[in-house]
Order: C-alpha cells, then structure tokens, then sequence
C-alpha cells in the first residue's frame, strides 16, 4: 500500500513536471523571460531564424503521405506532421472546403509555391528555410531565403499604396511582444501545400516574442470573412540558425521553374 | 523598329527595351556635344560632390554606425562607358541637361498614342520613363572613372576567348524564343542588376537601405532583392557557394561602408566579367541627400587591369513596393506563344504551298 501510494505520488509528481514543463513550452511565453534592448529600448529579435516543423505540408494535423511522383520515391513524400493550427480544424466555410480540397487535388497545376511565386502571409513565416531579422528604429525587414522574398514591417504606420502578394504590414510593441497587422493581400497565396488558402479580404495579426535567448514564440490570427466562419489561430516556435556561420543564402528559384511556367511553349518540346 | 517589337512582348519586355536605349549612349551623347559651345570654361564640380557643406557631419545610427539609412536611387542617363566623342571627365549642367532632355524624349517617343503598342501599354506611366522620375544630376560623362578615358581597360585574351565560348554556348540553344532560357534575364524575372556594381536597372532604380546592429541591408526594389551585408569583417562564404548577388561582406572605414563581393555564379557575367570577378563598393554619405558610391571591378581574368566606377545616389520618397515580376509575367508566355503560332502558320502555308505544286 505505502509502496504503491508512493509510486502513485511519484508518478502525480512526473505528470505534474510534465504538465508544468508543457505550460512552459506550449505557452512560449516563458514567464519573466526579458529579451535584451537594442538601443532604441525595444526587444532585440534580430538574427537568422527558421520553423522546424511539417506545417508547409500542411498547417492542420497530418499523416505520412506519398508524394505526387513515384519517381522521386522517400524525397518529397509528405511528412508527418502534428499540425500548428489550435483549437481544431480550419474553420472553412462548407463551399470554401470544397475549393481547398480541389486545390489539393490540382496542386501541380496551383500551388504558387512551385511556380517560385511569393509565400504570402504567414507562410514565409513557416516555410523550412532561413529568414534573417534585421530591425532599425522605423522599420523592420525580414529577408527570407525563399525566392528572395522580403517583408517591411512599418514601425510607423503607413497606408498600403495597393494590394500585393506579401501584403501591408505595420508593426508595433507590446512590451516583450512585435504585433504585425497584415493586410490588403491579394487572392493569390496559399497557406501551404495542402491547398490552404485565403481571398483578399485576408487579415492577419502576428504575435512575435522572444522566449529565450535562441527561441521566438510565433503566433499569427487568420481573420477572412470570404472563407472562414471565424477568426483562427497558428502558433509555433522559431529557432535561431546556431550555427557559427549562419547566413541567410541566395535561393532564387525563378529559373527553376521556367519550364513549369513555359516548358510548354518550348519550340522542341520537353521530354 | 526593333523598340516597337519590344514593347508589344509586354510590361517585362519593356525592362529590355529601355536597356537597349541605354546600351546605345553613342548618338544621344554625341547630340550633348553640341551644346558644349555654350558650356563655360570652368569645369562645374561634380553634383556628387557638394564640397561647400563644411558643417554637414553625418548622423549615427542608434549604436554609433554612420547613417545610410533612407530611399535612394542612382536614376540617370550616365553610361558606364564614356561615349566616343567625348573627351572630357565632367559635363556643365547646361550640357547635363540637354543630355537628360534628349534621353527623356527618346524613351516618351517609344509609346506612339493610338499604336498597337500603346494600347498594349502606356510607356509613360508606371516610371518606366526615367525621366520622369528624379535624376541624381550626375555630372560625370561615364560612370567609369579609372581609366581616366571613362572606357573599360583592355580585355585579356582569356576574357575574348570567354566571350567567344559563352556566346558559342548561347547560340548552340537556338533563337531567341525556340525557349524561356534564351530570352534575356531581366525579361524573365530572374536578375536586374541588384548585385554590385549597382549599376540602375532599366527602369525604377528605388532602393531602401535599413542598418540594425552589425548589418546593412540593402533593398532593390525590381525584383524584391535583398543584400544583408554584415559589418563585422567576417569571412565569405565557402568559394563554392554561388550565386547572382555574391556574397557580400562589409566593414566601416571611417565613415565609409566598404563591401567586398566574390563568389558569383558563371551566369551574372558583367560586362564579359568571370565568375572570379571581385567587386568592393564604398558608399560614403555626402550630406542629407546624397551617398557617393564607389566601386572597383577586380577580374585580371577578364581585363588588363581592375577599373573603378563613380555615382551618386540620391534621395527620394518611399516607400519601396512589391515588385512581383515573375508573379506577373505576362510577357514571356505571350511572346512565347506567339512565336509558336506564327511558325505554325507559316508550316501551314508552306504546306499548303507544297500541296499546290
């Protein structure tokens, strides 16, 4: 009895350790956690950061998958993945369900991502590649790896002068916290390569917070009337690239997709 | 004739229509000669070089670095190259300005109203037409400063042989449009001379420079490019690693940023320029409007002798937008398709040619 209550406790202990280490983790915001200032007083985010996780594949819960080509066997075949959206599935509007399933089913044809369009926002956020920070009092860059994408994040407001694919992003502080209002996108991103998708009337509201030296809590609020019967949510943790030499490198990806593009407009055709 | 056809492939196309006017300096310059009967015999100081501004420091960012922080351009009609004819190192502004005026009016003239190729596009709207947009008023009648003729150095017998072998290569893969891969690269979206030396793409040269601790970044924005330069002396890139922009690294000297940039893919090719060509640009800010950019090209593979450049950029509004040109290239698939159908056209009339006899 004395030896099982024990066990029983000791196991309580381990859940409870568990639980408390989780709270920690999954929050991201490790309570007390103070991000150094640059000068301007302002947490410092800057360095080169990047998602580790499937949420690319597909931003909802997903199992291991074949990819569209067999030739390409274990590569490209679709990883696991947990899924970064909280609180259930994507709250799709029925009719808008039915289109992102079709864009699954067409992706070879859709995805922008092939075609080395613009990610859009958040998916240059999540995209498994490096993006570098780089702050200044007024404005806040983000260069990402990908197709030599970039952000401006305005730290003073600003209109955006027309729609775009990246959108308008002003910026401002909450204590620990960046908050990115992104609006006036065009209809033409995705979410990820699952056909995830969005229409113009796309808003979204970004949480950055560092909660560690190496770690930013990154959360974004997709709000889109057009597609979704309520606003959602994504969250996850960016890792700072540690390595000594890290640097954010050229990935023009323009030129490899020219033949997708135009390959049948060739005079001698591909084989 | 050969502007026209440009401009019907579309808005990208239209990239290539406007570096073909700048490749072709020779009789707009010659035109600016003639004014120089009213230039007067005192040469004007460079406008790159305000010398007058003694109380002008330059400001700091917040943790102490010199401020080049701002929207620029280096917009201009100077060619890189000296035109043939011109003998001098600077023009006057009244020669600056006939110069600008000729140019100005020889891009206006590429869109005829009531044309097909106005109706396809309006050659005067979207800046396109450089002289709308502010000019850095750059005296200079090259942007080649060293050697002192304003042309390039000698090219070695490597560099003639490289040529040869590249445009072998390139003729090997047929006409221009047999496929997107021969159509020139600003056309396709894939490069518009964001790498160093910065010279100003055909049209819109905007640029954002934004510092934060250790690093300037600089945004171009045709083709969204971005080139976060560290400051801290650090080391490239293994030589391996190529790329279209190079791996730029940077330090201070004084008040000057100094960029090292090798490590360039075999495809840049600047002006016949090896992929072992090293560039290192000096950006000195003058005063509240205006950076000197320096450059020096370093290629003995390709040129007798390093040559260095000169230009001014100068400040505009921002802010910087998306340029989503391969998103929106409407141009080479319509071009492409076009091509397809005309030879297809013309096989058919041959056949029914051949049917006929």
């Amino acid at each position: 009895m004395r030896n099982r209550s024990v066990a029983v406790t000791k196991g309580m202990a381990i859940v409870a350790a568990c639980v408390w280490l989780g709270a920690t983790t999954i929050a991201g915001q490790a309570p007390g956690y103070r991000a150094p200032r640059g000068k301007d007083g302002h947490p410092n985010l800057n360095g080169i950061w990047q998602a580790v996780n499937e949420a690319n594949w597909d931003l909802e819960g997903h199992g291991a998958a074949p990819g569209p080509f067999w030739q390409l066997g274990a590569e490209f075949s679709i990883p696991p993945g947990l899924g970064v959206v909280e609180g259930g599935p994507i709250p799709y509007k029925p009719e808008a369900l039915q289109k992102k399933k079709a864009n699954f089913a067409n992706r070879m044809n859709l995805d922008p991502e092939i075609k080395c369009y613009l990610p859009g926002v958040p998916r240059a956020m999540y995209m498994p590649y490096p993006f570098q920070i780089v702050a200044s009092t007024e404005y806040i860059m983000m260069a990402f790896e990908y197709a030599g994408t970039v952000r401006t994040v305005y730290m003073k407001k600003q209109q955006a002068p027309a729609d775009s694919w990246m959108g308008w992003s002003n910026g401002r502080w909450e204590g620990e916290t960046l908050v990115i209002d992104t609006t006036d996108f065009n209809d033409l991103s995705w979410l990820d390569r699952a056909g995830n998708y969005h229409s113009e009337a796309l808003h979204v509201v970004e949480r950055i917070t560092a909660t560690g030296p190496d770690h930013l809590n990154y959360e974004a609020t997709i709000e889109d009337p057009n597609v979704f019967t309520r606003p959602w949510k994504i969250s996850m943790p960016l890792y700072r690239r540690m390595e000594k030499n890290a640097q954010v490198l050229e990935y023009k990806c323009v030129e490899f997709a020219e033949d997708v593009l135009y390959g049948a407009l060739r005079k001698v055709p591909l084989k | 004739m050969k502007h026209r056809v440009l401009i019907s492939l579309g808005m990208t196309a239209l990239a290539v229509a406007t570096t073909v006017v700048l490749l072709a300096p020779v009789p707009v310059a010659a035109q600016a000669q003639k004014p120089a009967a009213a230039a007067p015999a005192a040469q004007s100081a460079p406008a790159a070089k305000p010398a007058a501004k003694k109380a002008w420091t330059v400001a700091r960012t917040p943790d102490g670095a010199p401020d080049l922080q701002g929207y620029w351009t280096n917009n201009s009609y100077t060619p890189l190259e000296r035109p043939d004819g011109v003998t001098k190192e600077f023009y006057t502004l009244p020669e600056l300005r006939a110069v600008e005026k000729k140019n100005a009016e020889r891009e206006q003239e590429e869109t005829t109203p009531g044309t097909v190729a106005d109706v396809h596009y309006d050659f005067t709207q979207f800046g396109l037409d450089r002289g709308q947009t502010r000019l850095t008023d750059n005296l200079r009648t090259s942007v080649i400063t060293n050697p002192e003729n304003g042309k390039l150095p000698p090219v070695t017998e490597e560099g003639k042989k490289r040529a040869a072998d590249r445009a072998a290569a390139r003729r090997k893969q047929g006409a221009t449009y047999d496929q997107v891969q021969n159509i020139v690269l600003g056309s396709r979206c894939v490069y518009m001379n964001a790498a160093p030396p910065m010279m100003p793409p055909g049209y819109n040269p905007a640029y954002q420079i934004v510092q934060s601790p250790g690093y300037v970044t600089i945004l171009t924005e045709m083709l969204h490019e971005t080139r976060v330069i560290p400051t801290d002396g650090r080391p490239h890139a293994p030589s391996n690693i190529r790329s279209w922009l190079g791996d730029s690294k940077g330090h201070w000297e004084g008040d000057t940023l100094v960029v090292e940039t090798t490590n360039f893919n075999d495809k840049v090719a600047f002006r016949g320029a090896s992929e072992n060509v090293k560039v290192t640009e000096r950006f000195t800010r003058l005063s509240d409007d205006a950076i000197r950019y320096e450059f020096t090209v370093d290629d003995p593979s390709t040129w007798e002798r390093a040559w260095t450049g000169e230009m001014p950029f100068v400040k505009i509004n921002g802010p910087i937008f998306e340029h989503a040109c391969n998103e929106g290239n409407y141009g080479i698939a319509n071009t492409l398709a076009g091509v397809r159908k005309e030879e297809k056209r013309a096989a058919e009339e041959a056949a029914k040619k051949a049917g006929a006899k």
